[in-house]
């Protein structure tokens, strides 16, 4: 961002600078997400719809109308379940989108999110669905601590591989997501080693033990409510700026992200930098999926393996965000809304083909990213827009 | 010089929020006359030209060409009423040859849409000859040298019909001899009428180049006066403000026991061909010892090989008794060598990092700044705000990124750093490299200080008035061998004589 300044400006000048770069930041954010609805909106127009009927029917669809009850008293289940799905979604969008966030920060770009996204859901399952007779806490806790650390070993590869031999960590993560998808379906494929027990021909993995189960605290547990595992993303949000700006390993964490060569002119070993940023962004990743597994799925066939975008997702989540907790937060929701809003199960029918606005889902999604990519375009317009 | 002024800048006012980076300023030149405009990192030159150039818009004042008053509100404008600018970083797209890189935009065409290359090549020959800026039109400009890529950049001027041409800082990237060339030039473009505006903080090169100075100090415009009868010391009082001392003021060294030794050092460069090959020197406290020498002579190699930045393909490095030639970059510095690195703004500052945070870049991972892993911004804060009041840092606080500094108060946080953490060797690499006289004043007095404390100090310099200031003892180096020792009384003369390979021996 070059805002055009003269050199040597007072201290009031450089705070007012440095706050107008994250008003530029936030603002830019919203204006892309503005502008990825405007040109769908365009798309919808084309295909003969009305653009903000269809829009307002989204919003209805992701139930993120239930806290007007609260205003006008009227009875909102629907909206309720609608919402208990949003945030459902909104869980692991927050870990994975952190998953890219970490590593952006360290100067990596992280494409792997979906490989260690299925460690920690494999893993996860396995540990959940065996060792019965565990009692339940212990049992949640080990299977969520072993899938975090599946996620942190397959997200650590990529590191260390970066670190090591200097591969780049684009390839190698997009390579290990491959491995990731390769190895679920051999495992619960149909002869696989964990497939399903009791019927041979499923491609599933059992069902995990049902004192591992996550608490739902909203909603019916039986139409998938809200599980606790909700927190514990919130919770992570903060533990990512709590390491990021307060540790010194965020501090090297981002001094190898902005300047590594001033890094290493500081005693600042690069290369343990970036093994750990990409185990840390793993640890998100690989809690995503226990949570997923444990929250609302219980159990793990290959079908899903092959269908889900989650770490996908995660990189526009990061993208959008900035990569700030608050960023990730925000536009973890958003796509959140948008993958519930869109899906055939919430979109009214008669406004919108529900099958269409999956793809509508999927362009905006793509055209988050382009802009994005386009900074500076969007720069050159909200200072347009502000003189 | 009696003739119509060419160009008059009348009143000229800009204020950016919270700073008034023109205030009523008047400049006008002549036409054939280099005129030179001076003043520190931050005065105002650059805005002035930008405004000239149609980059932004003056809030008051008027632009007067060839008494005429014009609006020139883009570059394109400018570029149409004859003002050509070269820029400080060129704008050249690499992988196009010299000519299409000059003929770009205005290219000579065949048939309607085809580049009629053999035409661009004639007419960039022609200009080249007639103001004797020798470049080849065929050469890729990836290929060549800063210097003739900014003739490059003037032939693409001069190719558009510029009449006046600006030259922002245009030394700052040459070697001495490439900017010797570029006075040759100059004096060319003048002889056949053209007239330059010479931006600069340089006052040697100011009072040799130019017929007239306009000296800026925040905004202002000072003084205009011509450079027959002015002097180093009384435009250096203009620019600044107040006296500045041009010349060193230092008592004889009085070295203690030697705190680092070098012995037959062989440093590979990232090529994998030797350096250095085997160096060795000694550093004593309380002493400035200085490596002379043309950049590129195993100079940074040398430094990044004392710093563990660099591998040491053999030879030995002992400080304060401790052998560091296998030793990371971390025991380093814990031993107690300081290092002002030769590139402030990649290797000395994280600049997205706040001053607070550059300051802790050696110790974030020491008490008292953080305990267990947690870094603590109470005192990370407080330190800063001591650091940034007792080394004059202005421009910001501990808060401020370190991007939005001037250079030559990055280079003041960069000092404040490696002094503060008490060093037993300071290494400072070209550490006025790009400040104005003010800010060098300051390195220099400070440096001195250093070495009155007792520590060692172990100076890298390409500027051998420098050199000659500081050093008590002056290495010459020449292709990554030390071929000369010098006096602290040497002269230039035999300096640049051993800088070229001349000298084998001389005794101090």
């Amino acid at each position: 961002m070059t805002v055009p300044v003269p050199e040597a400006a007072g201290e009031g000048l450089a705070q007012r600078l440095a706050f107008l770069q994250r008003a530029g930041g936030a603002a830019t954010a919203v204006f892309t997400a503005v502008l990825a609805f405007f040109a769908g909106g365009i798309v919808v127009l084309v295909t003969g719809h009305n653009p903000l009927t269809t829009y307002k029917a989204i919003f209805v669809g992701t139930g993120l109308t239930w806290p007007y009850r609260l205003v006008t008293g009227q009875d909102t289940s629907g909206a309720a379940d609608n919402l208990q799905q949003t945030l459902l979604l909104t869980t692991p969008l927050i870990l994975t989108g952190l998953a890219v966030a970490f590593a952006f920060r360290c100067g990596l770009f992280n494409i792997g999110g979906q490989g260690q996204y299925f460690a920690g859901a494999y893993v996860s399952v396995w540990i959940a669905s065996s060792l019965s007779g565990t009692p339940g806490l212990l049992h949640i806790i080990f299977a969520i601590v072993a899938g975090s650390l599946a996620g942190a070993l397959w997200g650590g590869i990529a590191g260390f591989l970066r670190a090591t031999v200097g591969a780049h960590e684009v390839i190698t993560t997009i390579m290990l997501n491959w491995t990731a998808i390769f190895v679920g379906q051999y495992l619960f494929g149909q002869g696989g080693p964990l497939q399903n027990s009791t019927n041979p021909s499923d491609p599933v993995s059992n069902d995990i033990a049902e004192n591992t189960k996550l608490h739902v605290w909203w909603g019916d547990p039986l139409i998938q409510g809200l599980h606790v595992g909700f927190f514990v993303a919130l919770a992570m949000l903060v533990v990512f700026w709590l390491v990021l700006s307060r540790t010194t390993l965020g501090y090297e964490v981002r001094a190898v992200g902005f300047n590594p060569e001033a890094a290493r002119y500081g005693g600042i070993s690069v290369s343990r930098n970036y093994f750990l940023a990409m185990a840390i962004s793993g640890l998100f990743a690989g809690l995503a999926g226990t949570l997923d597994i444990l929250g609302w799925q219980f159990r793990l066939g290959v079908i899903d393996i092959r269908s889900s975008q989650i770490g996908f997702v995660g990189i526009a989540v990061a993208l959008l965000g900035r990569n700030t907790a608050i960023g990730v937060g925000l536009s973890a929701l958003l796509f959140g809304a948008l993958l519930t809003g869109t899906s055939t199960r919430n979109l009214n029918p008669d406004v919108f083909q529900p099958e269409l606005a999956g793809n509508l889902t999927l362009m905006i999604q793509a055209l988050v990213l382009l802009f994005v990519g386009a900074d500076v375009l969007i720069l050159w317009f909200w200072r347009r827009f502000r003189t | 010089m009696s003739a119509r002024p060419v160009l008059e800048l009348r009143g000229i006012t800009k204020s950016f929020p919270g700073i008034l980076a023109n205030d009523h300023v008047d400049f006008d030149l002549l036409p054939a006359e280099v005129h030179a405009l001076l003043g520190e990192n931050g005065a105002g030159k650059s805005t002035l030209m930008s405004i000239l150039y149609g980059l932004y818009h003056p809030d008051e004042g008027e632009i007067v060409l060839r008494g005429q008053p014009v609006k020139i509100s883009s570059p394109r404008d400018a570029i149409e009423l004859g003002i050509g600018m070269v820029h400080q970083h060129f704008m050249l797209i690499p992988v196009m040859t010299v000519a299409e890189n000059i003929v770009l935009a205005t290219e000579p065409r065949k048939a309607g849409v085809l580049l009629d290359y053999d035409t661009a090549v004639r007419r960039v020959r022609e200009l080249s000859e007639r103001f004797g800026l020798a470049v080849n039109p065929n050469a890729k400009v990836e290929k060549i040298t800063v210097g003739q890529q900014q003739r490059v950049e003037i032939l693409k001027a001069l190719y558009r019909g510029a009449e006046i041409l600006i030259l922002d800082e245009p030394t700052a990237v040459l070697t001495p001899q490439e900017a010797r060339e570029l006075f040759g030039i100059i004096r060319s473009l003048t002889e056949q009428g053209k007239s330059i505006i010479f931006i600069s903080h340089k006052l040697n090169e100011v009072l040799e180049i130019a017929d007239r100075v306009t000296v800026l100090r925040r905004g202002k415009q000072i003084e205009t006066l011509p450079t027959a009868g002015a002097t180093e010391e009384s435009l250096a009082r203009l620019m600044v403000g107040r006296e500045v001392l041009l010349r060193v003021d230092k008592q004889p060294a009085k070295p203690t026991e030697p705190l680092l030794d070098v012995d037959d050092l062989h440093v590979l460069d990232d090529r994998g061909l030797e350096a250095v090959r085997g160096v060795s020197l000694e550093v004593r406290g309380g002493e400035i010892v200085a490596i002379a020498g043309v950049d590129g002579n195993g100079q940074s190699e040398l430094i990044e090989a004392l710093t563990g930045l660099r591998p040491i393909a053999s030879g030995r490095v002992v400080a304060g008794g401790r052998d560091l030639t296998r030793s990371s970059t971390q025991e380093i510095l814990d031993e107690g060598i300081g290092h002002i690195p030769e590139d402030r703004q990649r290797r000395g500052l994280v600049l997205e990092f706040t001053l607070a945070e550059n300051l802790a870049l050696h110790d974030y991972d020491k008490q008292p700044i953080s305990k267990l892993g947690w870094l603590r911004p109470g005192r990370l804060i407080a330190r800063a705000r001591k650091l940034l009041k007792e080394f004059d840092v202005r421009g910001g606080g501990p808060n401020t990124l370190a991007r939005s500094l001037s250079g030559g108060n990055q280079q003041k946080v960069v000092i404040a750093r490696e002094v503060s953490r008490d060093p037993h060797v300071l290494i400072a690499a070209q550490p006025t490299r790009g400040l104005d006289v003010g800010a060098i004043e300051f390195v220099h007095r400070r440096l001195v200080e250093e070495r009155d404390e007792g520590r060692g100090v172990l100076l890298v310099s390409l500027e051998l008035e420098e050199v000659l200031s500081l050093a008590d003892r002056i290495l010459v180096v020449y292709e990554g061998r030390i071929v000369g020792e010098f006096g602290p009384d040497a002269t230039e003369e035999e300096l640049g004589f051993a800088m070229l390979g001349g000298a084998k021996e001389a005794v101090a």
